[in-house]
């Protein structure tokens, strides 16, 4: 129990996927202008992930491990990841229009998102077991999530701040990040 | 002439990193020392330069409904060799860039520079297009390490500067990374304004 434990608080707070590791800049950037935007995109992710954990995990363990062909994960990782973001988007689209007019637009940008083929690459670096990988991967998606919305609802409020005109959008957002970034740095002592 | 334009316009005019704000995962994470940079930036343009080639020369054969698929593919095939050549002939870079040298797959740069160029124009001018891309990326990574290692470590290329006691070491933690990326996009818009 304690190590499931340890996992979450690692993952959510201390390796915050976004501002400690640096996985998925982009949608961090793209996607925090509206808090609702950024629920969505949260959402997203946090399936597409954890589903991409597990699935890799078994090809790993059943497919890749047995044959001895470690040296195919990046091909067969980032083909498992598209054809998943592919099917997840037929299914949502036919069983639950709503959610699909939600997160239509962030599905497809899924696939190229460096967190999720990194936190299935981490996974299987960290010789986790089946539930290990689910808890790491939902932890570290919530922990993305957290970081998405944290952001929006900053950027929401720079709005209607008077920036110098060279900082306003991306840098600032950086800039944001990086104070953000050094408040997570402080949960580095829970552990 | 043209080709000399494919070339040079990736370094400055369309710089991926600091221009068109691409690849940005790999520019926070690795550029704590200018060695970093350098292997990073070197790894991505061989793959680049691999990937660029290759959908060149096969645009006519590629479908187009499943164009995509096939360029993540070829990319996915040049960065397992980046991986197995630099685990074998580089082991510490190899282990100071981890996990980024797989993820060079889901670079946006290379798969934009299929879509946008490679699939679009023969082999000659995608190579200059690639070797523009990859020097210009490589010139960011190397422009942000160089402020990182500096501040942040007190050395440059593993050459101490001044006693590591004065040495900043925020600035090669994850906080760093971001504001110095911040800081750089905002002193060269400043640059743009002043030269319109």
């Amino acid at each position: 129990m304690q190590e499931y434990f340890i996992i979450i608080i690692g993952a959510v707070l201390i390796n915050n996927i976004v501002l400690a590791q640096f996985l998925g800049i982009c949608p961090f950037l793209g996607v925090s202008k509206k808090l609702s935007a950024a629920i969505g995109m949260g959402a997203a992710v946090t399936f597409v992930l954890v589903l991409a954990g597990l699935f890799t995990w078994l090809v790993q363990t059943f497919v890749l491990n047995p044959f001895n062909i470690g040296y195919l994960q990046t091909i067969a990782f980032i083909l498992i990841i598209g054809a998943l973001v592919q099917f997840v988007e037929m299914v949502i689209k036919k069983y639950s229009p709503g959610l699909y007019k939600a997160l239509g637009i962030y599905l497809p940008l899924i696939t190229t998102n460096c967190a999720v083929l990194g936190v299935a690459i981490l996974n299987i670096q960290k010789d986790f077991d089946l539930g290990k990988t689910i808890v790491h991967s939902v932890s570290h998606a919530l922990g993305f999530t957290l970081a998405l919305i944290l952001m929006a609802g900053i950027r929401e409020r720079l709005e209607s701040e008077d920036i110098p005109k060279c900082m306003q959008g991306v840098p600032i957002a950086l800039v944001v990040a990086s104070l953000m970034s050094t408040a997570f740095l402080g949960f580095s002592g829970l552990i | 002439m043209s080709l000399l334009n494919e070339f040079t316009k990736g370094i400055i005019k369309e710089n991926p990193l600091f221009r068109l704000v691409l690849g940005t995962c790999p520019a926070l994470a690795i550029t704590t020392s200018v060695d970093n940079g350098l292997g990073m930036g070197a790894a991505f343009t061989a793959v680049l330069l691999g990937s660029n080639i290759v959908i060149s020369a096969m645009r006519k054969i590629i479908p187009d409904s499943i164009r995509i698929p096939v360029y993540i593919v070829i990319i996915a095939a040049f960065v397992t060799m980046i991986d197995l050549l630099m685990h074998a002939f580089s082991p510490d870079l190899y282990k100071a860039l981890g996990i980024f040298i797989p993820l060079i797959v889901v670079n946006c740069i290379i798969i934009g520079r299929a879509e946008a160029f490679a699939n679009r124009n023969s082999v000659v001018p995608s190579i200059f297009d690639a070797l523009g891309m990859g020097v210009g990326f490589t010139l960011a990574l190397v422009l942000m390490c160089t402020f990182r290692e500096v501040l942040g470590a007190g050395t440059f290329l593993g050459v101490r500067l001044f006693p590591e006691t004065k040495a900043a070491i925020m600035m090669i933690l994850p906080p760093g990374g971001f504001v110095t990326f911040g800081c750089i996009l905002g002193f060269l818009n400043k640059l743009q304004a002043k030269n319109a």
